[in-house]
């Protein structure tokens, strides 16, 4: 009997984990080590963070669902991985700490035969000084306790405006390299739909700001859609979404000190400049979690197994390269690691080889441009194909990995709320094949434009509705759970 | 009194707004239940070219 142990339960870690314990959880060990106790539909928190939900919505307790699914579930967190074992420990393992408050603190070396790195991001809201909801002076939809902080600052707000009082909305990127600013196109669309409904947005000034280049980059670079008769970049409807609003926005700008009202930053040209706030939702750079590696001689091998911003290394190609030698072929289609054939990284915990979009820094050396999203539908996509190939693995079907889930070989679907209601709201479906453009196979534009797509409407407010459901229905794996698409 | 000229050169100036009849297609319940599938058919043509 094997071990498969995963680190992290978010959307890849317990793709990977329903996966696994289907296909083989009877004749092997599944075990996932979370730190916390739930798992969370993170894209609905957005709702959340503007009172359309409630955080019982959004997540639910992941013991009774492994439970029944036969995984073993060890609420503690990752500190370190010992791929070779250790003098005292020939099996290779992880050593964990314990966050059950019932035996918080304790560490643990649990062994393995594979291990899954799924411990998603560092939400790093450290990197700029004020940044974040703990200490921080800005609220933030990256989990569902913040969501629910941020709607309790948006309702204040909203009965000062009720007395009469104007308010100042800043929603976007936090620091010069963030990634997710989808997560904060969505939010700024839903704040502006909220004061609307309050009968309040007049006394409202919002202001997006981010590190993208132009409007709609989202760190893939931008897209081109067909439409109107025309081939258009999304920066286009990105800024007709924002006029039709009467938001104006600030891009190219590296937010470096947030103080109480008052946002610094800089842009591309060299600049400083502040903008003044009273409700600001930045989002924060991400790292890994801080993992640490060590070889079996207690040798810290950190730096050979993870990337210096925290991610762990897999089968992409990480030489530094110039922006025009970037190609599909740097991503990586497996995500094992390169020296051990037993470890995985997916979702957000696998390194990039480099960005998506073109790397820019301004004159005073600041880089100022988004990190590479990913997304929650290559994120299940990654987390699937690997638990495929450890499947056919264990089953000697294969004596290596075999499935593919390049990020340059494969699409993602995001519906971007722009105001929840079953008749009046709507949504902003976009679609982009594959993720990394690829202008080897698609010449003009990176993508194939038929699979190509956005268009804003009720319907993609109603697909977003229904798959919040959907999603939550599977992650529970309930009865049929496994036809449905991740 | 002369109507005011609209500031040029704003950044509200330029983007494309869409039309009342845009703004209605959004809206209407006919078409957007019409595209409702068609998105949705588009998205399971990309999840299957994604799977390898």
């Amino acid at each position: 009997m094997s071990r498969i142990v995963i680190l992290g339960a978010g959307i890849s870690g317990h793709t990977v984990a329903r996966y696994l314990s289907m296909w083989v959880g009877k004749q092997h060990q599944v075990t996932v080590v979370s730190p916390k106790p739930q798992w969370n539909w993170i894209p609905s928190n957005v709702w959340v963070a503007c009172g359309e939900m409630t955080a019982k919505q959004v997540t639910f307790d992941l013991a009774p669902i492994y439970r029944k699914a036969g995984v073993e579930f060890l609420l503690a967190k990752a500190v370190s991985v010992h791929p070779e074992g250790a003098a005292e420990r020939i099996r290779p393992f992880v050593r964990i700490e314990h966050t059950d408050p019932a035996r918080a603190g304790q560490t643990e070396d649990v062994d393995y035969d594979f291990l899954v790195n799924a411990t998603g991001p560092k939400l790093n809201f450290g990197a700029t000084p004020g940044l974040g909801p703990e200490g921080g002076h800005t609220v933030s939809v990256c989990t569902a306790e913040h969501a629910v902080h941020a709607n309790a600052q948006l309702q204040e707000n909203i009965l000062a405006m009720r007395a009469g009082e104007r308010r100042r909305f800043v929603v976007g990127t936090g620091h010069g390299m963030c990634t997710c600013q989808g997560a904060a196109f969505e939010y700024i669309y839903n704040v502006d739909h909220s004061l609307r409904q309050a009968g309040v947005r007049d006394q409202a000034e919002i202001t997006w700001i981010s590190n993208e280049y132009e409007l709609g980059d989202f760190g893939m670079g931008g897209v081109h859609i067909k439409r109107g008769g025309y081939v258009t970049n999304g920066k286009v409807f990105a800024e007709s979404l924002m006029v039709e609003r009467g938001i104006s926005w600030i891009t190219r700008a590296a937010v470096n000190k947030i103080e109480p009202n008052k946002i610094h930053y800089e842009t591309l040209d060299g600049t400083y400049h502040e903008l003044d706030y009273d409700f600001a939702m930045l989002i924060p750079p991400f790292a890994g979690v801080g993992l640490k590696a060590f070889g079996n001689d207690g040798s810290d091998i950190t730096a050979e197994v993870f990337a210096p911003n925290g991610f762990m290394k897999v089968d992409g190609d990480y030489n530094p390269k110039p922006f025009d030698e970037w190609s599909k072929a740097d991503w990586p289609r497996y995500y094992e690691t390169p020296k051990y054939k037993n470890v995985f990284a997916v979702g957000i915990a696998f390194a990039p080889p480099h960005l998506i979009s073109k790397p820019m820094s301004s004159p005073n050396g600041t880089p100022i441009n988004p990190a590479p999203p990913r997304t929650g539908m290559p994120s299940a996509a990654i987390g699937k194909a690997v638990a495929e190939n450890i499947r056919d693995i264990l089953n000697g079907k294969a004596t290596g990995p075999t499935h593919t889930a390049s990020m340059a070989e494969m699409g993602a679907a995001c519906v971007a709320s722009t105001g929840s209601h079953i008749f009046k709201g709507s949504a902003a479906t976009m679609t982009v094949f594959p993720v990394v453009p690829d202008y080897e196979t698609y010449p003009d534009y990176g993508r194939d434009m038929d699979l190509t797509f956005g268009e804003v409407g009720l319907a993609g407010h109603w697909m977003k509705w229904i798959l919040h459901y959907v999603f939550l229905y599977q992650a529970q794996l309930r009865p049929g759970w496994s036809i449905l698409p991740d | 009194m002369p109507a005011k000229n609209k500031e040029p050169y704003k950044q509200s100036y330029y983007p494309p707004m869409p039309t009342g009849l845009t703004r209605y297609m959004r809206r209407s319940l006919v078409w957007q239940f019409i595209r409702f599938w068609i998105i949705n058919f588009k998205i399971f043509k990309l999840l299957t070219k994604s799977h390898h």
